[in-house]
């Protein structure tokens, strides 16, 4: 039966459903996020908090629910967390303020 | 709160707790999710890579349960330990243990508890049994036995001269998550135990007495990878507290007793059998403990592995008691298995030893 919420999280244990529907690009989708998520030149741990603070730029429900739950497992402190979730929040900050500087332009631009 | 507080501090048993009762446990892990078809039983899963029924190989571990006190109240606690567990093992039990530990074909020998070290007999049985020269003794140590009292201060030493293996649980290298785990206190005793175990050689680069440390999740998640988490842990109890160790093995908390208990109170129960479920390795089931091991309690009956024996579920043998043991006949037997078993075949598996798998 379908939802009456636009979020429920149950709906994250079906997101393997989505193979169904298109299985060759569902299957390269999965495998290029496990390929991405592997130790590489960037630890494990470190593409976790990475995946976090964006999870929360992003603000998807389903991924702070699987990040948060994934940094715990890695033994990440709640502290890093937290820190992460802040440079995500700064940079989202940041973002709409750099646009103050095009605003200044016009308004230079605009007046005698 | 104080209410709250003090619960913390009483086993379930103590509180008369639903969970207490082996056959509640084994209901609620029988119901459920995995009655209405939601999540397949564990004999199901494992029937679908040929694995049923489980059955040994050759028997490697005899791990002995000295008994169920312990001077912690650990909110995962498997056994529901607590100072107010009276079950502890007599003299004549180990007696018996003795008989088994001299000619069993098995290499290592591993003590656990609640805290081994508070039965009156443990010191003796300690040194008898090092007699029989099995090539790894284990004493699972919770360290903050060794900082409890006076009488315990010198359990370094003791440990040395029987070279005991010494396998010991942090939670994790910050006060915070310990604490929370293990109750108010426990990290700054158990990094002051390290030291002294340290001090009289053990866990040092090169040193031939074995300190491993055993990490456990402090709540409801899985463990990370095992090396990984070694690496962390090395680095944080090095740099802050001058500690060294051997490695780290990774356990996940199997929902059986308090954890259990805890799991559902929080309301994360399904979820975490969920993500035992999905985690499931059949490459575990291969090196699965209960399948090297046989675990003894403390009135001397015989389980497929510790957490059976909190589950009151004894071999599947016509012999079930030290008295009586024989390895042979108790090696021909299928091992009894449940939803718990999930527990141990998730991810890289969970044993005593850490991961099993690759």
């Amino acid at each position: 039966m379908a939802s009456q919420n636009y979020y429920d999280p149950a709906d994250l244990k079906k997101f393997g459903n989505i193979t169904q529907w298109s299985k060759e690009l569902g299957e390269k989708f999965f495998e290029y996020y496990g390929k991405v998520f592997e130790e590489g030149a960037l630890s494990a741990r470190e593409k976790s908090l990475i995946a976090l603070a964006v999870a929360h730029t992003e603000m998807c429900p389903y991924c702070i629910d699987a990040y948060s739950k994934d940094g715990l497992q890695r033994g990440i402190t709640k502290e890093e967390m937290m820190e992460a979730v802040h440079v995500g929040a700064a940079i989202k900050s940041g973002a709409s303020l750099v646009h103050g500087v095009m605003m200044m332009n016009k308004v230079n631009k605009l007046e005698m | 709160m104080l209410k709250e507080k003090k619960k913390k501090q009483q086993s379930l048993h103590k509180r008369d707790s639903e969970y207490a009762l082996a056959n509640k446990q084994l209901e609620k892990l029988s119901n459920g999710i995995f009655a209405n078809g939601e999540l397949p039983t564990f004999s199901e899963k494992i029937k679908q890579t040929d694995q049923f029924p489980l059955r040994p190989n050759k028997l490697e571990i005899l791990q002995i349960n000295v008994g169920y006190m312990c001077n912690q109240v650990c909110e995962h606690c498997h056994v529901d330990a607590g100072p107010d567990r009276k079950e502890i093992m007599t003299r004549e039990t180990m007696l018996q243990c003795l008989e088994i530990i001299k000619n069993t074909g098995a290499h290592t020998l591993d003590l656990t508890g609640g805290a081994p070290e508070m039965n009156p007999n443990f010191r003796w049985f300690v040194e008898e049994a090092s007699k029989a020269g099995i090539q790894d003794f284990i004493v699972r140590s919770n360290l903050t036995i060794i900082r409890a009292n006076k009488k315990y201060y010198d359990l370094p030493e003791f440990f040395k001269k029987h070279n005991v293996h010494v396998v010991s649980s942090m939670p994790h290298w910050t006060r915070g998550k310990t604490d929370k785990q293990r109750g108010e206190g426990v990290f700054d005793l158990s990094i002051k135990a390290l030291q002294e175990l340290n001090a009289v050689g053990y866990g040092m680069p090169d040193s031939t007495l074995r300190l491993d440390l055993v990490y456990n999740p402090s709540g409801a998640f899985l463990p990370g990878d095992q090396a990984s988490m070694e690496k962390d842990f090395k680095k944080a109890l090095l740099e802050d507290f001058g500690i060294h160790f051997h490695n780290l093995f990774a356990i996940t908390n199997m929902p059986i007793s308090r954890f259990l208990d805890y799991l559902i109170a929080s309301e994360n129960y399904e979820d975490y059998m969920y993500s035992l479920v999905e985690a499931y390795n059949p490459a575990a089931v291969k090196n699965v403990m209960c399948r090297n091991t046989i675990s003894i309690s403390w009135d001397g009956y015989l389980y497929d592995c510790d957490f059976n024996q909190m589950l009151e579920l004894k071999v599947a043998s016509k012999i079930q008691h030290v008295s009586e043991y024989n390895e042979d006949v108790l090696n021909d037997r299928k091992i009894i298995i449940s939803q718990h078993c999930y527990g141990c075949t998730a991810g890289a598996g969970s044993s005593c030893q850490g991961a099993v798998a690759e």
